[in-house]
């Protein structure tokens, strides 16, 4: 054996470097893109020359979206959807994934399966029933009906991902207050929940995302009352000239919370990500 | 209950009907009631409505159940055929590109540096975004007049403006590009965490044996995160069968349906055609390939089938 071979990285120290920050730019120039644009006044727009940073900035965009349209009412309606179904995702869910996690019964082998395999499903297959079904129970633009689907949508998910998070947490804390005589409903708010934080976190994190961008079912099930973000902000484009400064300041508000999520919780994201593939 | 199981002496079997047994039901039953009715519910009633030639805008009542007239016509209809082929192409080139680009950023780039929390959380970025405003941001970008691509074409090449979203090849391409900008950094990701999740032991082993970085790399390293790559592999085929919102605003599937992906075929069957039925059969095709798959990641393992700790 040898010491002379060493292992050597076709990158070095530098070059590293220099590839990671040409990889972040390319991230980040269509975000700066849209902030940019959302700031400059239309004669800026349509001159077609880009301008990346000297410009006179303007907020008539802002101003604009968040004066003359009805953002404040998309911007309810997105919240309560969102947050509605993001709560029941994870209360839901979370009973479920205990379930699993803790007992052996009848039909679990299947219930895991058909679970893994329904968060597969495409929402354009759900488009038509849900269609028919909002119909049939007279519940045409209701937000409920969309935090119903959101809740269904992303239960999947969270219960997959919340089963993981049950199975780190050693059984004889469980043990040890069933002894004491906690109900299994006291044991899952008491003793769980708390050490479950993280895992409800990174699971909330996911569903709210889903709830808060997802546009298609938004687009079949909101009326003009109900309509949720990106509803609106799809709106925008019409036949006749596309107004890109304020679509831009719109794509921008509408950005902010998941671009929030990433800056304060991005660690919580990774492992969402990876816990499908990378078994940890 | 296992929790409650585990009060009781090793070995004594649970009663056969009680409260207890159900108890794991209890607390499903929510979760179950709501995929039930929110996700496999409309499954089955895709399938029955294929049956169906429904128009849009007229009650269901009125609509003639037509056998499988749907499929026949599914069978030899061009339009599908095409959109299938368009789903095809684009996940072909789409996944490739993501994993080759992907592997290969995450190998070079995987040794722990200052800093590498600030780019990780730069790479998640794109995935954070809306897929609307993704389509938005593009659409801008590929603008004939006033996007900046043909902009800098025309600077740095002498390129006269193109007109990407109006030709069906650009259209294709535009989409391309933009799912890659998107996509490639989550197959950075999970390979980058595979990667560092491999026991030293055996990397150490193998510098030791005189392993060049390409033996390594090739021979060590990529073969023990294979199961991953499949994952991701899949998880990526699957989500182009999904892929709606980015065709939606950037071409709305055209010109023709040279961007028109399965899902948005078959929403615009649906919405913009209003055949309801077909669309539903249409449909019924959709969650068929998907299904297979899903069982194909189903196959590799599903962690929640792990015993549970009884």
């Amino acid at each position: 054996m040898t010491s002379g071979t060493r292992l050597v990285h076709p990158l070095k120290g530098w070059s590293r470097y220099g590839g990671l920050i040409l990889l972040a730019v390319i991230c980040l120039l269509p975000i700066w893109v849209m902030i940019s644009t959302s700031l400059k006044n239309e004669v800026l727009i349509f001159d077609g020359r880009p301008i990346w940073f000297f410009f006179f900035p303007t907020i008539e965009n802002y101003e604009y979206i968040l004066t003359r349209g009805k953002f404040d009412r998309y911007l309810t309606n997105s919240i309560i959807v969102a947050t509605a179904s993001t709560f029941f995702t994870l209360f839901f869910g979370g009973l479920c994934a205990y379930a699993l996690a803790r007992s052996e019964f009848r039909g679990r082998r299947f219930t895991a399966n058909a679970t893994l395999l329904l968060r597969m499903v495409p929402p354009a297959v759900l488009a038509v029933p849900a269609f028919a079904m909002a119909a049939a129970f007279g519940l045409k633009q209701d937000l409920a009906v969309l935090t119903f689907f959101y809740t269904a949508l992303n239960l999947p998910f969270a219960i997959w991902l919340l089963f993981g998070f049950y199975k780190q947490i050693p059984v004889e804390l469980e043990e040890a207050a069933i002894v004491d005589g906690a109900s299994p409903l006291q044991v899952f708010f008491r003793v769980l929940m708390p050490l479950m934080k993280s895992g409800y976190a990174v699971a909330g994190i996911f569903a709210f995302r889903i709830a808060w961008n997802e546009f298609i079912l938004a687009l079949l099930l909101t009326g003009r009352r109900t309509r949720t973000l990106p509803v609106a902000a799809a709106g925008f484009i019409t036949d006749t000239g596309v107004e890109w400064g304020r679509i831009m300041a719109m794509g921008t508000l509408i950005v902010i919370p998941p671009l929030l999520f990433t800056f304060f919780a991005a660690r919580q994201i990774i492992t969402g990500m990876t816990a499908g593939a990378v078994k940890g | 209950m296992a929790v409650a199981a585990a009060g009781r002496p090793a070995g004594a079997a649970p009663p056969r009907f009680s409260v207890r047994a159900l108890t794991p039901w209890y607390f499903m039953a929510p979760a179950v009631l709501v995929m039930a009715g929110g996700l496999l519910y409309p499954i089955f009633d895709a399938l029955y409505l294929s049956f169906f030639d429904w128009k849009i805008a007229t009650p269901f009542s009125k609509a003639s159940h037509v056998g499988l007239a749907n499929y026949v016509r599914l069978v030899s209809d061009p339009d599908v055929r095409e959109s299938l082929w368009v789903t095809v192409r684009f996940g072909f080139w789409t996944i490739t590109v993501e994993m080759v680009l992907g592997v290969a950023l995450a190998l070079l780039l995987e040794k722990p540096i200052r800093g590498a929390s600030v780019f990780r959380t730069i790479f998640i970025l794109p995935l954070m975004v809306s897929p609307v405003v993704v389509g938005l941001i593009w659409r801008y970008l590929f603008d004939a007049r006033i996007g900046w691509i043909n902009h800098y074409l025309g600077e740095w090449f002498g390129i006269e403006p193109l007109i990407w979203l109006g030709a069906p090849d650009l259209a294709f391409f535009a989409i391309v590009l933009t799912d890659i900008w998107q996509w490639t950094p989550f197959i950075f990701i999970i390979v980058i965490a595979g990667l560092q999740a491999l026991p030293s032991e055996i990397l150490e082993a193998s510098r030791i044996d005189g392993a060049n970085w390409w033996q390594q790399t090739f021979l060590v390293k990529l073969p023990m995160i294979r199961s991953i790559l499949v994952i991701a592999l899949l998880m990526r085929l699957i989500d182009v069968f999904r892929a709606l919102e980015v065709m939606y605003i950037m071409t709305g599937g055209g010109p023709g349906r040279a961007t028109e992906l399965m899902s948005l075929h078959i929403y615009n069957r649906a919405f913009d055609a209003q055949l309801l039925g077909y669309a539903s059969a249409i449909a019924v095709l959709l969650i068929a390939v998907v299904f297979l798959l899903s069982l194909g990641i189903l196959a590799h393992g599903n962690p929640m089938n792990e015993k549970s700790d009884v």
